[in-house]
C-alpha cells in the first residue's frame, strides 16, 4: 500500500483556540457586570448601551457563539482531521469560516448594545447577521463533508456523526426561526404570531442547546477523553446507541420550555414526554464518557486536563438529569421564570462547555507548540478555584429560585397573597444574587489564569506549524454494499447517506410539532375583543424590544391560583395573535406585565421609567433616561411597519396606515396631556424647557420623545379582554 | 393527555393512524437501532474504538 504525506492544518486550530480564549473573558466579563447590576442597578446609569436589557443577549450571545462555538470549532478542525487521516477540505473555506464567524461576532458585539434585537432568545441578531451566520455555517459544513468525502480512514468515528448532526441541525434551526420579514437592515419582524413564534422559538432555543452546545462537545468528549486517557471508548455499541437515540429524541423537547403557557396542551405533554425519555440516552453518553476513564483513574489525580473532563462530564450528566425533572409539569411549575432555570443554564456552560473546552485548551496547546504546559500547578489552581465558581454560583440560584417561587405561591388564610408586592420576593434573595457574584468572579480569576498559564505556554514553546502525517490512500470501493457487508458497515463509508438519515431523525420530530401548530387553526382560538397596537403602541412595542424588557418581564400568566391573584386572569392564545414577535419571555426578575396597562396612570410609569426607585423602593429595574432625552422618536417607519404587519395577517386597514402619522400623534397628545395632571411634571417639565431655551438647544415637546410610545404600549397590555377594575391603582 | 390529542385535533381526517403510525416509528426506530448495534462483529467494533488513539 502507497504511504500518502500530507499536513495537518494547526494553524487554523490555533486561531480558534485564541478566539474561544480572548471570548471567554469577554463573554464571562459581561457576565459578571449583569451579575453586579443586580445588586448595583444603576452602575451604568444614562448609558443605554451598558443598559442590562441590552447586555444579556450579549453576554449569552457570547458565552454561546462566541467561546463555546470557537472552541467547537477548534476542537472540531483539529479531531477530524485526524480521525479521517486527511487536510480540511480547503484552506480558502477554513479561513473564511474563521474570519467570518468571527466578524458576526463583531457585529453581535456592536449591534445587540446598540439595541439592535429580534428579542428571540439566542437568536437576537437582525436578518442580515443571520444571513451571515448561515453562510458561513454553511462553509464550514461544505468544509467537512469535503474533508470526509477525501478521507484517508473508511471508518466514520462516531464524534463525527455527531459534527455531521450538528451541522445539518443548526442550518434547519436556524433557518426555520430567522424566517423575518424585513422592515430596514436593523429591524425586522417574524414572520410567526404569538404561540406558533413560541413554539418555533423554543424548538430553536431547545435545540440550540442540544445541538450547538452538546452534540458538538459530545463528539469532542468521545475523541478527547480516550485520547488524553490513552484509552479507547468504553462501549463504542453504546455510542452508536447514544448518538441516534440522542438526536431523535432531542428535537422533540422544546416545549418543554412553554408549559403552562397558551400553547395547546397536546404540544406541552409531548415535549414533556420526549424530554423525560431523554434521560437515557444522555446518561447513556455521560456513563460512557466517565467509565472511559475506568483503570486510569489514577491519571485523574496528575492530568488537570483529565480533572477539567470528569468535572465536565459530571456537570452534563447533572443537567441533563435536571432537564428532564424541569420537564414535569409540577416542577416546572415552581422552577420556571425563577433564577432555578439560571442555576440550570450554569451547570451546562460553566461545568459542561467551559470545562471541556479548558481541558481541550491545556491540552492542545502544549502539543501544537512543541513543549510543556508552562505550569501544572496553575492549571490545577484554575481546575479547584472554577470549581468552586460552579458551586459558590449554581448553589445560590437554587436557593434564590426555590425560595422566590414558594413566595410567589404563598397564600394567608383569608386568601390573599401573602407577598402581594413582588419587590418583597426579590429583596429576599439578594442575598443569593451577592454569592452569585462571588462565584461568578472566581470562575472567571480560573479563567485569566488560563490565558496568564497559555501566554507563557506559548511564549515558551515553538511556532505553531502545520504537521507532517503519512496514512495509506483509501482504495475506492464499490459504491454499493459489497458482497457480505452489513448494512450499518455500509452505511458508516456512506457520509452523505448518513447524513441524510440523521437529517430525516431531527426532521421527524420537528415536523409532527411544529406544522400542526402552524396549520390547524383550532390550535390558536381568535378572541374578537383583541385588536391590533395602535400605531404609537407598535413604536412602543419596537421599544420594549430595543431594550430588551423581555430579559426579565415575561407577558404570560399562567393558570395558577397564585398568578392569576397576583397579575390577572391567564394569557390566552387568543391574545397573541398580533404578537409578531411573541414576547412571553423566560425569567422574572421583574413581575409579569400582561395585565399591567391600566393598573398605574401614566405619571406613575413616567417616574417609574426615570428612576424605577422613586416609585418602588428596592427595586433592581434600571431607570431608562435616554427615553426622556431631548429628542423626537425616530417615526420615519411607523407606515412601513404597519404594512409589514399587514403582510404578516394584523388586520390593519389601508386607511388606518394612511392614517398611522396621525393616529400616532393623537394618542401622544392625549398621554402628554395626562402627564400633566401631575404638578411635578409640569414643574420638571417647563424647567426643562426653560434650561432648554437658555442653552439656545430645540426643545422637543414630550409627546414627540420615545418614553410617550413605551408608556402607551404598557398601558396597552392585557386590556383587550381585561375584567374592567382598576381598583388597585 | 391522550384526550388532549383527540380533543384538539379532533377536525383531522385520518387522525386515528397518528397514534399507530408513531408507535411503528418508534418501534422500527430502536428495534433498528438494536439490530444494527448488536450486529456487529466484536473486531470491528474494538477496530473502530481505536482511531482516536492512532494518528
Amino acid at each position: 500500500m502507497e504511504m500518502q504525506q500530507f499536513y495537518y492544518d494547526n494553524k487554523i486550530v490555533k486561531k480558534f483556540i485564541y478566539a474561544t480564549i480572548v471570548f471567554g473573558v469577554v463573554g464571562m466579563l459581561v457576565g459578571l457586570i449583569l451579575a453586579a447590576m443586580f445588586l448595583f442597578p444603576n452602575i451604568t446609569d444614562g448609558i443605554s448601551w451598558l443598559s442590562f436589557g441590552r447586555l444579556r443577549p450579549l453576554h449569552t450571545n457570547a458565552v454561546i457563539f462566541a467561546f463555546v462555538g470557537n472552541a467547537m470549532f477548534a476542537g472540531t478542525y483539529y479531531s477530524l482531521q485526524r480521525l479521517l487521516k486527511a487536510r480540511m477540505f480547503s484552506d480558502f473555506l477554513s479561513n473564511l469560516n474563521f474570519w467570518g464567524w468571527q466578524l458576526i461576532i463583531v457585529a453581535a458585539a456592536v449591534s445587540l448594545p446598540l439595541g439592535y434585537s429580534t428579542s428571540k432568545e439566542y437568536a437576537e441578531l437582525e436578518w442580515p447577521i443571520d444571513i451571515a451566520i448561515a453562510l458561513i455555517w454553511v462553509a464550514f459544513g461544505v468544509n467537512m463533508i469535503g474533508t470526509i468525502l477525501k478521507r484517508r480512514e473508511r471508518h466514520l468515528y462516531v464524534a463525527i456523526w455527531f459534527y455531521i448532526a450538528t451541522f445539518v441541525t443548526v442550518a434547519v434551526l436556524h433557518i426555520f426561526n430567522s424566517l423575518e420579514l424585513p422592515i430596514s437592515m436593523t429591524k425586522s419582524y417574524s414572520v410567526y404570531a404569538g404561540v406558533q413564534d413560541a413554539l418555533v422559538q423554543w424548538w430553536y432555543g431547545h435545540n440550540a442547546v442540544a445541538f450547538f452546545l452538546t452534540t458538538p462537545f459530545l463528539g469532542l468528549m468521545y475523541y478527547f477523553v480516550p485520547k488524553v486517557a490513552n484509552r479507547p471508548v468504553y462501549s463504542y455499541r453504546l455510542s452508536i446507541v447514544h448518538f441516534w437515540s440522542l438526536i431523535f429524541l432531542y428535537i422533540w423537547a422544546g416545549p418543554h420550555h412553554l408549559l403552562y403557557t397558551a400553547l395547546p396542551t397536546w404540544a406541552q405533554n409531548l415535549g414533556v414526554v420526549f424530554s423525560v425519555m431523554l434521560i437515557a440516552p444522555s446518561w447513556g453518553g455521560m456513563i460512557n464518557g466517565l467509565l472511559t476513564l475506568r483503570g486510569v483513574w489514577d491519571k485523574v489525580r496528575e492530568e488537570p486536563v483529565l480533572k477539567f473532563f470528569v468535572v465536565a462530564i459530571t456537570g452534563y450528566g447533572m443537567a441533563t438529569f435536571e432537564g428532564p425533572m424541569l420537564s414535569l409539569k409540577n416542577v416546572n411549575a415552581i422552577a420556571h421564570f425563577t433564577d432555578w432555570i439560571i442555576a440550570h443554564v450554569h451547570v451546562g456552560a460553566l461545568a459542561w462547555n467551559g470545562f471541556m473546552s479548558f481541558g481541550i485548551i491545556y491540552w492542545l496547546i502544549p502539543r501544537m507548540t512543541k513543549t510543556t504546559l508552562y505550569s501544572t500547578k496553575l492549571a490545577n489552581f484554575h481546575f479547584w478555584i472554577g470549581t468552586l465558581g460552579i458551586i459558590l454560583y449554581a448553589l445560590p440560584m437554587y436557593v434564590a429560585g426555590f425560595t422566590q417561587a414558594s413566595m410567589w405561591k404563598q397564600f394567608n388564610p383569608d386568601g390573599t397573597l401573602t407577598y402581594g408586592n413582588f419587590l418583597e420576593t426579590v429583596t429576599q434573595i439578594m442575598p443569593m444574587y451577592w454569592m452569585r457574584a462571588i462565584g461568578g468572579t472566581l470562575y472567571l480569576v480560573g479563567m485569566l489564569v488560563l490565558v496568564y498559564n497559555i501566554i507563557q505556554t506559548v511564549r515558551a514553546g515553538k511556532t505553531v506549524e502545520d504537521e507532517l502525517a503519512e496514512a495509506p490512500e483509501l482504495k475506492t470501493i464499490s459504491a454499493g454494499r459489497l458482497k457480505g457487508e452489513k448494512y450499518h458497515a455500509w452505511l458508516e463509508r456512506k457520509p452523505i447517506q448518513l447524513t441524510v438519515f440523521a437529517l430525516i431523525a431531527i426532521l421527524i420530530g420537528g415536523v409532527i410539532q411544529i406544522v400542526p401548530t402552524i396549520m390547524v387553526k383550532s390550535n390558536v382560538p381568535t378572541i374578537t375583543s383583541v385588536k391590533p397596537y395602535s400605531p404609537l403602541e407598535l413604536e412602543g412595542r419596537d421599544l420594549y424590544i430595543r431594550e430588551g424588557c423581555v430579559g426579565c418581564h415575561s407577558q404570560m400568566v399562567r393558570p395558577f391560583r397564585s398568578e392569576v391573584e397576583r397579575y390577572g386572569p391567564q394569557g390566552k392564545a387568543g391574545e397573541y395573535v398580533y404578537d409578531h414577535p411573541f414576547l412571553w419571555g423566560s425569567k422574572r426578575t421583574g413581575p409579569d406585565l400582561l395585565r399591567v396597562g391600566g393598573k398605574y396612570n401614566d405619571n406613575w410609569h413616567f417616574n417609574h421609567f426615570w428612576n424605577p426607585q422613586s416609585t418602588s423602593a428596592g427595586s433592581i429595574m434600571p431607570g431608562y433616561k435616554w427615553l426622556f432625552d431631548n429628542e423626537a422618536m425616530d417615526v420615519s417607519m411607523t407606515e412601513k411597519k404597519m404594512k409589514a404587519m399587514q403582510t404578516l395577517g394584523v388586520p390593519y386597514s389601508d386607511e388606518e396606515i394612511a392614517n398611522g402619522q396621525k393616529d400616532l400623534r393623537a394618542q401622544a397628545m392625549k398621554i402628554e396631556e395626562s402627564l400633566k395632571a401631575d404638578p411635578d411634571f409640569v414643574k420638571s417639565y417647563d424647567e426643562s424647557k426653560k434650561k432648554a431655551a437658555a442653552r439656545g438647544d430645540q426643545f422637543v415637546p414630550m409627546n414627540e420623545r420615545e418614553i410617550v410610545a413605551l408608556i402607551a404600549y404598557i398601558q396597552r397590555l392585557g386590556t383587550d379582554i381585561k375584567v374592567k377594575d382598576n381598583s388597585n391603582n | 393527555m391522550f384526550e388532549q390529542i383527540k380533543h384538539n385535533m379532533e377536525n383531522i381526517a385520518g387522525i386515528a393512524i397518528f397514534p399507530v403510525l408513531s408507535l411503528v416509528i418508534f418501534f422500527a426506530f430502536f428495534v433498528g437501532l438494536a439490530i444494527w448495534v448488536f450486529g456487529y462483529k466484536k473486531d470491528k467494533i474494538e477496530e473502530m474504538s481505536q482511531i482516536p488513539l492512532n494518528d
